[in-house]
């Protein structure tokens, strides 16, 4: 075992002939919550991607606690769990199956599986809700149930792919206090993505700033200040990319996900 | 193994839930056997060619397993767009089990889909010449389910969305089905019409179907179950492979 969680080195993906990720490389240590901050379309989810075996990099080596997710990539997946941007949820199947089944592709022994899906829905409190089909659950209560399952099989690392993008400022709370509490009680190393400054600030104890395929700063929120000379991490993004997180309008990507929700409800 | 379990029971779970769905698609089979079957059946006795309901029974069950069967297939799509199949793709098994699990789990609802169209046309008036063949029956049934699940996972692996969608329906599966012989006897066709019969998978699903329940058979059952069985394995090779290279 390394004590390095994640270890990224001239990472690049390209999609034809797009750059989407640009050579970057930055570390993770094991029991550390590290940020990926940064706007629309920065890279920040095909970097998780990499990181998870979903996405083949260009260039560049990955070592997720020292495995190469392009060849150990069951060894890779064994040691994660993860929250997509996106809900990846079985709607037509109960909390409690979409439980089951998670541990049972991860062979989670089933005596062990019933204890931690008990232990893990109590936590983000939906035991009670268990029996109940997924579409019949609020976007928090999804979110929370993401986390349960992502959990079920210990991982030693958990990816969060914009945790809280849509929730309202109490169930963020909440599932951070969650996440927090994991982090401290199982030494989880947790890699989360967001573009919310006061959630990396908060959260984190090391941000990376992603502008454009490209790792533009890191450091410790306060290191990113005194390096930028300025009072908030706000200014401090702002004096390095030389505009705000987001722009009011919601970028294409938002609405393409507006519309994929609409669907879904059709 | 665990993992083709899994996905198999998840379909089977969805199907069943489902009830809406089920009972949504026996409209069509309904309207074939009345419309048809009673529409045309007067002309195709005095035809000297017997009772049309025995004769089209086999061909609507095939139509309600080929219908089912392409979409479990399709619903591939479905699961790409919305997620679930992200949460199958990091998990520590093999995509080939994904694949296969999927497939067969599609494979075992449209099966169970042409059971309860067999029952409705009981219903209806249809009364097969015996009930030995029920074994052969059903695994034809589960021949024909295999092979279309498996062509409808192969085009929703190369699918972005749902925009082919309309174009496949009108394109592969209604011609399937129209030129199956699934409403008309294979016997005596153009040449053409033939020729496209011969190399009409769902042709030989049919005519097994109708030599499992009514004892004729245009091909022959065995050469019925050779052609189904090879198709299906081969279907199953390209969709592994298709299935293979998704990226999310
Ligand atoms: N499969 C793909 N094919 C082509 N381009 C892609 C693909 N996936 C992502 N991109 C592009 O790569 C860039 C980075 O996308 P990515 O999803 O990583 O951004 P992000 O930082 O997660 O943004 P967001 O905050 O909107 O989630 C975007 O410009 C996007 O359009
Ligand atoms: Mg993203």
């Amino acid at each position: 075992m390394t004590d390095q969680a994640i270890r990224v080195e001239h990472l690049v993906k390209k999609f034809d002939g797009f750059t989407a990720v640009n050579d970057i490389s930055f570390n993770v240590s094991a029991g550390e919550i590290f940020a990926f901050l940064g706007p629309n379309g920065a890279g920040k989810s095909t970097t998780i991607k990499m990181l998870t075996t979903l996405l083949r990099p260009t260039s560049g080596q990955i070592r997720i606690n020292g495995f190469d997710p392009t060849r150990e990539q069951n060894k890779v997946r064994q040691s994660f769990g993860i929250v997509f941007q996106d809900p990846s949820l079985d709607d037509e199947l109960t909390a409690h199956e979409n439980m089951e089944f998670h541990g049972m592709l991860y062979r989670v022994p089933s005596q062990l599986r019933k204890s931690r899906i008990k232990e893990l829905l109590d936590i983000v409190e939906l035991w009670d809700r268990r029996n109940h089909l997924v579409k019949t659950f609020s976007g928090g209560m999804k979110r929370r149930l993401e986390i349960a399952r992502g959990l079920l099989h210990h991982p030693s690392i958990f990816f969060l792919d914009e945790p809280t993008l849509g929730l309202d400022p109490q169930t963020r709370n909440q599932l951070w206090n969650y996440i927090l509490n994991l982090n401290k009680t199982k030494q989880i190393t947790v890699f989360f993505t967001t573009h919310y400054m006061e959630e990396a600030e908060r959260m984190a104890q090391r941000i990376a700033i992603i502008d454009h395929g490209k790792i533009i700063a890191h450091g410790t929120a306060t290191e990113l200040k005194v390096q930028t000379h300025t009072s908030s991490l706000e200014e401090a993004f702002l004096s390095l990319t030389g505009r705000a997180i987001r722009e009011e309008e919601a970028s294409g990507l938002d609405k393409m996900r507006l519309r994929r929700q609409m669907w879904r409800r059709h | 193994m665990l993992a083709i379990y899994v996905l198999w029971l998840r379909q089977l779970k969805r199907y069943v839930r489902s009830r809406s769905r089920i009972i949504g698609s026996l409209g069509q089979p309904i309207l074939f056997l009345v419309a048809l079957g009673f529409g045309l059946g007067p002309v195709f006795r005095r035809a000297g060619n017997g009772n049309y309901i025995d004769f089209l029974a086999p061909g609507v069950i095939a139509q309600g397993i080929l219908f089912t069967a392409i979409f479990s297939g399709i619903e591939l799509v479905w699961d790409r767009q919305f997620g679930f199949l992200k949460e199958t793709l990091v998990a520590p098994v093999s995509r080939m089990s994904i694949m296969i699990g999927r497939t067969l789990g599609g494979a075992t609802i449209a099966t169970m889909q042409g059971m309860v169209v067999f029952l409705l046309t009981l219903v209806i008036g249809f009364r097969p010449y015996s009930l030995a063949h029920l074994p052969l029956f059903i695994v034809l049934m589960f021949l024909i389910s295999l092979f279309f699940t498996a062509v409808g996972t192969t085009i929703a692996s190369l699918l972005e969305d749902f925009q082919g969608f309309q174009l496949i329906m009108n394109f592969l599966v209604m011609p399937l089905f129209f030129l199956s012989g699934a409403l008309f006897p294979l016997s005596g066709l153009s040449p053409v019409l033939t020729l496209i019969t011969q190399i009409n998978p769902l042709a030989y699903g049919v005519d097994g179907l109708r030599g499992a329940l009514i004892h004729s058979s245009h091909f022959g059952i065995g050469l019925d179950i050779a052609v189904l069985a090879g198709l299906s394995v081969i279907m199953l090779t390209v969709g592994s492979y298709f299935f293979s290279r998704i990226e999310v």
